[in-house]
């Protein structure tokens, strides 16, 4: 409960309209869509501009009440389930698209713009934003840029990190600080931008961004290569890097994940296959059907039993599509959804994906793997049921068996999804106890009476995996 | 307002009646935000969203909160328009959710007087009973023809009402007279060569004030080669009674229609109202805890086409010509058509099919008008809001027809052009009507 004082505050800045504490509007910013956390808010507070953001800051500092900032709430790693109370911060109404210049190649946008609007506004211009994670359609910038979003074009053109140039942060004193700048270069002390992409909103709030475009690829080709043999997929992927083709998208599917797909999208995907990669390249004709060729004697060599090039953009777009749809497909199959996001590098896919499998049927779980192999990132996604506390025992030891390969591999543990509350007792696996330390100073520096998001990123004690909560 | 003792009964019954594996199923991913009218109008409040009241639900089941006022607001603003199924990956059902949790509330709160009396006479005393929706909708029509109507309208009576309630009054189509709602017929033979016997069902509301459209829909079935049976004894579907909490009426009602089709030997139980046809096809699902009737209800339940569909799939489009004078049509969805029917491109290519007009789509086609059921009535405010940017968006096609496949959506679309004062310029039809017209130009 916030005391009344500090309500009167809050009211005070935003106006009733935009302060909430009823038990309903709380419950529903209780989650995130990760399974088996939920946590009420105090109250939920949709500020309308900078101004309003740094008051209410001040006010929070001041009273050490901890503030979630909250995009759409997509994020993977229970990164806005507010565990600690507090409030959440919402940006619905820091929605609109500032500028986009053509000259500089920049669009200029408040945190809470949906990814995909942002997209189709630049596209309409004849510019191109290619970070396009799969909730592009529901997810802000605000949310893409704190949890450094990769997408299916990631494997080309990189992940949000590599579009941020400058930023408009608000610092829990209140302070307003602007990052970067549309500049090409700029080594004015250190790169700060940098620091508060994928920080998880735990250092500030980010009132707006500047990102980079960059134009629109000529054309783009589609294709999918199946397999009979999972490992013939995985090794077609380092086999195409190897080969020196950087490829738009490449992605991986395996059965179990493409009938849940087909189900859902009906649009005829191969369900009698063990695998399929997704594959795109755009750029100049002459380049894309040059490498769409060599790609696909490559996988051929690799034994792939097909290749089907997508007739048409409709056809191509609708594989996607389905493809974005996985991870909520999957949701079909039982109740609860657990799903990893380990990492490794690209050479080491194949060895990932046949672990996985070994550790599946050790476990005998029913673990459904996609995921952007093309980056090394897989997504291992357990179909279990929590009430089902037998079934958990396995699903969390069969995952942190993951993990630990993952790491072996010289990969990580969250290549994407963010630490949130949900890894943040795993992330001393990765870091060690010397890298903990040094992002908890720097944590401290911006934020000494931890009110941004507390509670995630670092566990109050690292204990091992936790997939439930009880 | 419920009372605690009220809201204690109604969490109880949550976690009895609800399907917490449905409710499990909602992985909260968010993809439904998009596509659902109240979030957006709302300016995206979560509560307003499916995740969100799902979300809700499940929370009632769980005992996190009670289901007081607000949350009870929520579930009532929802339109139902069920936008947000086809697009979840996951496969929520998230329209029986919601059936089952207005059913609960419903049947365990006191509703004012006023409120009692109205539920009262709309859901057990009128529609049930096609003799009295005759009867009601006969009033109607003396209404308009008697003079009353010019009457009320000069004494400016209607400005009493709501602003929407008193333009609504004045799109409502010229009722055909008793003689000819009694007269209805119960065979007509096929008039191309036959392909399929069906059976129609007529609906309340179609077979009393749109009577036309009945009519129009069994002469396009006869010119598509379908015998068609009219059963006498078939009755409201129950959707209206479904979706406002009347649960065990329109299980009588489901089992009432069963009866009246299931003897008839019929390929498909044609219907041309999204709204009723999306209700017969879930009777499976609305008498899955009935052993005796759960079988039943699917064999039923699978024969229910729309019109459109079987117009499409027996070429109806390719064999017989049809034209129009030269305009511009759009076509507006029925929500319970296209989101639970699954029919979206068989009215497209009918309407595509016609000669001489120029088919536009409009932005956002498949967003709900706002019309739902009665949320018109009921949810005034936020239904005319969906209106404004319905017309908004049909304007923009420079249409002169808008073309719909449901009464309710009709009438909202003729409200919307009274309200824009376009009736000279703008009209609304049903599907079926338009296509009639188109035929006989021949
Ligand atoms: C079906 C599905 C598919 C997905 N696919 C992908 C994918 O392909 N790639 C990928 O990388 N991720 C993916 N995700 C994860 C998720 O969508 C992304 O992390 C996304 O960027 C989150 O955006 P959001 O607006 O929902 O942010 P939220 O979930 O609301 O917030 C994410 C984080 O950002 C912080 N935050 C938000 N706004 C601000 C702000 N203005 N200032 C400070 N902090 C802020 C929050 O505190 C939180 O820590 C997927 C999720 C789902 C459900
Ligand atoms: S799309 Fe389906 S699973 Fe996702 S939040 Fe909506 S209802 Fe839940
Ligand atoms: S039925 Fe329509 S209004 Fe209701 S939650 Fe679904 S999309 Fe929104």
């Amino acid at each position: 409960m916030l005391a009344n004082e500090v309500k009167e505050q809050l009211i005070a800045i935003v106006t009733k309209a935009n302060f909430d504490d009823s038990k309903t509007e709380r419950l529903v910013y209780s989650y995130d869509a990760t399974p088996n956390f939920q946590s009420m808010p105090d109250a939920v507070i949709s500020p309308r501009n900078t101004t309003e953001v740094t008051e209410i800051l001040k006010v929070c500092n001041q009273h050490q009440v901890p503030i979630v900032p909250r995009g759409s709430g997509t994020n993977l790693c229970a990164g806005t389930c507010p565990t600690e109370g507090g409030i959440v911060l919402l940006f619905k109404q820091m929605n609109r698209i500032l500028e986009i210049d053509e000259e500089n190649l920049t669009v200029t946008v408040q945190p809470g713009v949906i990814t995909l609007d942002m997209i189709n506004a630049v596209e309409k211009r004849g510019l191109f934003y290619p970070p396009d994670p799969s909730s592009m359609k529901i997810s802000t910038i605000g949310g893409n840029i704190n949890e450094n979003s990769g997408g299916l074009r990631g494997l080309k053109y990189g992940v949000t990190r590599d579009y941020v140039m400058a930023l408009e942060v608000v610092l829990p004193n209140g302070d307003v600080i602007r990052t970067g700048g549309k500049l090409a270069k700029d080594v004015a002390g250190y790169d700060l931008t940098r620091l508060f992409v994928g920080s998880e909103g735990t250092l500030g709030v980010i009132t707006e961004a500047t990102l980079k475009l960059i134009p629109m690829p000529e054309t783009k080709k589609t294709m999918l290569a199946l397999y009979q043999d999972l490992n013939a997929a995985a090794k077609s992927v380092s086999a195409i890097i190897a080969n020196k083709i950087i490829p738009t998208t490449l992605e991986f599917l395996d059965q179990p994940t493409l009938k849940v797909v087909e189900e859902f999208s009906q649009i005829g995907l191969p369900t009698n296959v063990q695998a399929v990669l997704l594959i795109e390249q755009d750029g100049p004709p002459e380049v894309v059907e040059r490498d769409l060729i060599r790609m696909a004697e490559i996988c051929k060599q690799e034994q792939a039993v097909s290749i089907q090039i997508a007739a048409s953009e409709a056809e191509a777009e609708a594989l996607r599509t389905a493809r974005r749809a996985a991870l909520s497909a999957i949701a079909r199959l039982k109740p609860t959804t657990i799903l990893e996001d380990a990492t490794v590098p690209r050479s080491e896919i194949a060895k990932m994906v046949q672990a996985i499998n070994e550790i599946a049927e050790k476990y005998q779980l029913e673990i459904c793997t996609f995921g952007h192999a093309g980056d090394g990132n897989l997504h291992p996604t357990c179909a279990t049921d929590a009430r089902n506390h037998e079934e958990m025992e396995r699903v969390e030891q069969a995952f942190a068996e993951i993990f630990a390969k993952a790491i072996d591999l010289g990969g990580t543990i969250t290549g994407e999804h963010g630490v949130g509350a949900m890894k943040a007792p795993y992330l001393e696996w990765k870091l060690k106890a010397e890298g903990i330390a040094a992002m908890k100073a720097i944590k401290l520096a911006f934020d000494p009476q931890n009110i941004m998001n507390p509670g995630k990123v670092f566990a109050k004690d690292s204990k091992k995996r936790v997939v439930i909560t009880r | 307002m419920t009372t605690i003792k009220e809201q204690e009964k109604i969490q109880e019954q949550f976690k009895e009646r609800m399907d917490e594996d449905e409710l499990l199923n909602c992985m909260r991913c968010g993809f439904c935000l998009p596509t659902c009218p109240t979030y957006i109008e709302s300016g995206f409040k979560e509560s307003q969203s499916p995740r969100g009241r799902i979300a809700l639900m499940k929370a009632v089941v769980d005992g996190l909160i009670e289901p007081d006022a607000e949350f009870e607001r929520s579930l009532e603003l929802c339109l139902g328009c069920r936008a947000c199924e086809p697009v979840c990956p996951s496969g929520v059902n998230y329209g029986h959710l919601l059936e089952d949790a207005r059913d609960i509330i419903n049947q365990n709160k006191q509703h004012s007087l006023p409120a009692r009396v109205v539920r009262k006479t709309v859901f057990q005393g009128l529609f049930p009973h096609p003799n009295r929706m005759r009867g009601a909708v006969g009033l109607l029509g003396f209404y308009q023809r008697s003079g009353i109507q010019t009457l009320a309208r000069k004494i400016g009576f209607l400005g009493l009402l709501p602003d929407s309630l008193a333009t609504m009054e004045k799109i409502l189509p010229k009722v055909p007279t008793m003689k000819e709602m009694k007269n209805r017929p119960d065979y007509l033979p096929a008039i191309a060569e036959k392909v399929h016997r069906v059976a129609f069902f007529s609906g309340c509301l179609m077979d009393t004030m749109f009577l036309k459209t009945n009519d129009a829909t069994m002469k396009l079935l006869q010119l598509a080669g379908c015998e068609v049976v009219i059963p006498e004894s078939q009755v409201c579907c129950g959707a209206l009674h479904g979706h406002s909490g009347e649960k065990q009426t329109a299980k009588e009602l489901a089992k009432k229609n069963i009866i009246a089709f299931e003897e008839l030997d019929v390929d498909f139980i044609i219907t041309n109202a999204g709204g009723c046809g999306a209700f017969l096809v879930d009777y499976d699902h609305l008498l899955q805890d009935d052993p005796e009737w759960k079988g039943r209800a699917k064999t039923f339940a699978e024969k229910v086409k729309d019109i459109s569909e079987v117009l499409v799939a027996v070429d109806f489009h390719k064999k017989v010509k049809m034209e129009l004078p030269p305009q511009v049509i759009t076509y507006q969805d029925s929500c319970h058509l296209r989101n639970v029917m699954k029919t979206a491109a068989a009215p497209r290519v009918l309407l595509q099919a016609i000669a001489g007009v120029k088919y536009k789509e409009m932005v956002d086609a498949d967003r709900c008008c706002g019309s739902a059921g009665i949320y018109n009535i009921v949810e005034s405010e936020m239904s005319m809001v969906m209106l404004d940017y319905k017309m908004k968006q049909a304007k923009e096609t420079h249409a002169t027809t808008i073309v719909t496949a449901n009464p309710g959506c009709l009438l909202q679309m003729q409200l919307g052009i009274e309200r824009e004062g376009l009736s000279s310029k703008i009209r609304g039809v049903h599907i079926v009507d338009l296509l009639a017209q188109a035929v006989k130009q021949d």
